[in-house]
């Protein structure tokens, strides 16, 4: 019994060298036996759940596959009593369809336009999300400012026709945007000429942005009353997607910020726009956005809906962003501050990049929550991929009974085939930003 | 500082606040928590606000006018407890940051400069680093060293070394005194009392948001003139 044995008992004379983990059982007989019949409530479940799988699965898999009819012209190839044998999906009636879902009516010689838009924009797409793609600056200004205009021209055949009072007003706008410029930097105490040839810039972008639209590009005119399927669906999508997020976050600063009346206005038009429904909202752009304007002054019956889309998404945008700015630690604000550097290059360097990262989940809820929504734009009568279905499943050239579920089933094969991809880039950005930058 | 005064709502945290601080003088702040140290450093920047009294740096007084606070923060660094580095960036994005967005500097001499200070707080080879992989005691002198990227007139230390483990506060102690030595104007609110001794030219010690005591390191330590600062000595020296 000596003080000297205990010590030994508890402190080590030499290191401990690390060694490998214990080698528990493995393989998948172990597997299943701890992860699916660990227990009587585990084992129940496990079972229970298989039985579901075996009632759900089966029936599913002949729908889709086994008894599903791919050939045909109309109506017989899918009708159990001319066909000859049960009949599940009729891909044959989609594979029929298919030009009516992708342009809907718009004019058959002119459907090459619509080919380039979607290559347009599949190009733009890429070369923006993949993140080691050449030049993305570039592909920026490509996405933002190029495709807009080319797809515009492309689809509508420009020629937009505006009005000489249109140029002149366009013109006056331009001398008291530029004249502005100047004077925000006098007032500023900032170099009068950059800030000049900065607004000029701006001007000129804008009016060759008008000019090119104006522009008569020899192409046949297509009113937008015959765009319709999935080209509508996409473009609702894009619009909003691309105007919710910069427009979100300018909303989210607005109401954080010190001045009352941006913050007032941020709020009214948040909780305004995230009180209503979109549907609401649609009908509302559709009918009162033309009460408000002058006379004159038509909005495109597509455009109505695309802006009403675009602000009921910023307006959601606007809280998931505030949310990544609320979790900033006020460390970060002052650690700028100290530097000296003002307020947009703190909002832009430093705490926007963090911000933005910490919700990139509920960025991409939101996107996909709005690709999903733009279903909703049927209700003001725009022929969007579900809309055309609709049309579609009444043809009695395809009256047959599995008609309706199969052009269904093909919807929520093309919205689930985005709305995951979405998610799964943002699942890949989440873990390659992760690495490296932990706190 | 003249006259200087704060109110946090009701609480009257600064009250008459008189400090000359001239070139190349360091100066510790001590005092008990609560007692306004980090608020009157933090006023000298601008990142806490002064209701009444003025504040005047190297000749520009702090108002509302924006472009006088930039100014200011300009020539004034400032490093934190908590480092407040910016984790998105490694560490020499951190560093050159402010000299290429603040000062317009080229990227590349920006880049040179931080390396400079980034050798000088002795960590050049963690420059690609983010601030996430390194030590506390590293990551501070990170800081020291971004503050130091934009040659600022006077540096302002808010308890550097309070969030340190023990075995980092002298990595970072050393760096400051090798800064004092070379006759930055500083202003240091830390409790580390070898440091005040060795390096300070002036001792403040604060309570209820009054300079309570003001003297040279030796007869601060050895003869202090306040019943509440004899109080305070003896319960952080043991």
């Amino acid at each position: 019994m000596s003080t000297v044995v205990d010590t030994f008992r508890f402190v080590r004379n030499q290191q401990v060298e690390a060694l490998p983990p214990p080698n528990l059982a493995r393989g998948p007989i172990a597997w299943i036996r701890e992860n699916l019949f660990s227990g009587p409530f585990n084992t129940i479940l496990t079972l229970v759940v298989l039985y579901l799988l075996y009632v759900i699965i089966p029936p599913i898999v002949d729908f889709v596959f086994v008894n599903a009819v791919w050939t045909g012209t109309d109506r017989d190839a899918c009708r159990a009593e001319t066909a000859g044998h049960p009949v599940g999906a009729c891909w044959a009636f989609v594979i029929d369809k298919i030009n009516y879902f992708v342009y809907g009516s718009y004019p058959v010689t002119e459907r090459w336009r619509v080919n380039i838009f979607f290559a347009l924009l599949a190009l733009g797409v890429v070369w923006l999300l993949w993140l080691r793609a050449p030049r993305r600056d570039l592909g920026a200004i490509y996405f933002f400012w190029l495709f807009p205009i080319l797809s515009y021209i492309l689809l509508t055949g420009g020629d937009a026709d505006f009005s000489n009072g249109f140029w002149l007003g366009f013109i006056v706008l331009s001398a008291l945007i530029v004249a502005g410029f100047g004077a925000a930097a006098r007032f500023l105490n900032a170099p009068v000429k950059p800030a000049v040839l900065i607004g000029a810039g701006i001007v000129a972008v804008i009016g060759i942005t008008l000019a090119l639209l104006e522009a008569d590009w020899g192409l046949q005119p297509v009113p937008t009353a015959l765009w319709g399927g999935i080209l509508v669906t996409l473009l609702v999508a894009t619009v909003g997607i691309v105007f919710s997020l910069p427009f979100g976050i300018l909303l989210a600063l607005g109401r954080r910020s010190k001045l009352p009346i941006v913050r007032m206005a941020s709020v009214i038009f948040i909780e305004f726009v995230r009180g209503v429904p979109l549907i609401t909202v649609l009908i509302m752009a559709n009918t009162m956005l033309p009460l408000f304007l002058p006379g004159d002054m038509t909005v495109d019956r597509l455009a109505r809906p695309l802006i009403g889309v675009a602000f009921f998404a910023s307006a959601y945008m606007a809280e998931v962003v505030r949310g990544g700015l609320q979790a900033m630690p006020k460390g970060q604000y002052e650690g700028a501050m100290s530097l000296g550097l003002n307020y947009p290059q703190m909002m832009i360097l430093i705490i926007l990049p963090q911000a933005l990262r910490i919700v990139i989940p509920g960025i991409v809820n939101t996107f996909i929550g709005l690709f999903k929504d733009t279903s909703l734009v049927a209700i003001v009568g725009i022929f969007d991929l579900i809309k055309t279905i609709e049309a579609s499943r009444i043809d009695p050239n395809w009256a047959a009974p599995t008609i309706s579920y199969t052009g269904y089933a093909f919807a929520a094969l093309f919205y689930f085939v985005f709305c995951w991809g979405m998610s799964r880039y943002s699942l890949g950005v989440e873990r390659r930003l992760a690495t490296g930058h932990k706190h | 500082m003249i006259g200087v005064h704060k109110w946090y709502g009701e609480f009257h945290v600064l009250r008459d606040i008189n400090l000359n601080v001239r070139r190349g003088e360091r100066i510790v702040i001590c005092g008990p928590s609560g007692s306004g140290k980090s608020t009157m450093i933090r006023c000298i920047n601008r990142l806490e606000e002064h209701q009444k009294g003025r504040i005047i740096v190297d000749g520009t007084e702090l108002t509302n006018d924006l472009k006088r606070i930039d100014e200011v923060r300009r020539d004034v660094g400032m490093v934190f407890q908590h480092f407040n580095l910016f984790p998105h960036l490694t560490i020499l994005e951190n560093c050159t940051l402010a000299p290429i967005w603040v000062k317009k500097m080229p990227k590349k001499d920006a880049e040179e400069v931080a390396m400079k200070y980034l050798t000088r707080v002795k960590i050049p080879e963690q420059a690609n680093k983010y601030p996430g992989q390194l030590s506390g005691g590293q990551q501070q002198r990170v800081a020291i060293a971004r503050s130091l990227c934009m040659n600022p007139k006077i540096m302002l230390f808010d308890e550097p070394t309070s969030a340190l483990d023990p075995e980092m506060v002298k990595e970072v102690l050393d760096t400051m005194v090798g800064l004092a030595e070379e006759g930055m104007t500083m202003l240091c609110v830390t409790h580390e009392m070898g440091f005040a001794r060795q390096v300070a030219d002036r001792v403040i010690f604060m309570d209820y948001g009054q300079i309570v005591e003001m003297n040279t390191p030796d007869e601060f330590f050895k003869n202090p003139q306040h019943e509440r600062t004899r109080l305070f000595l003896s319960q952080i020296l043991h």
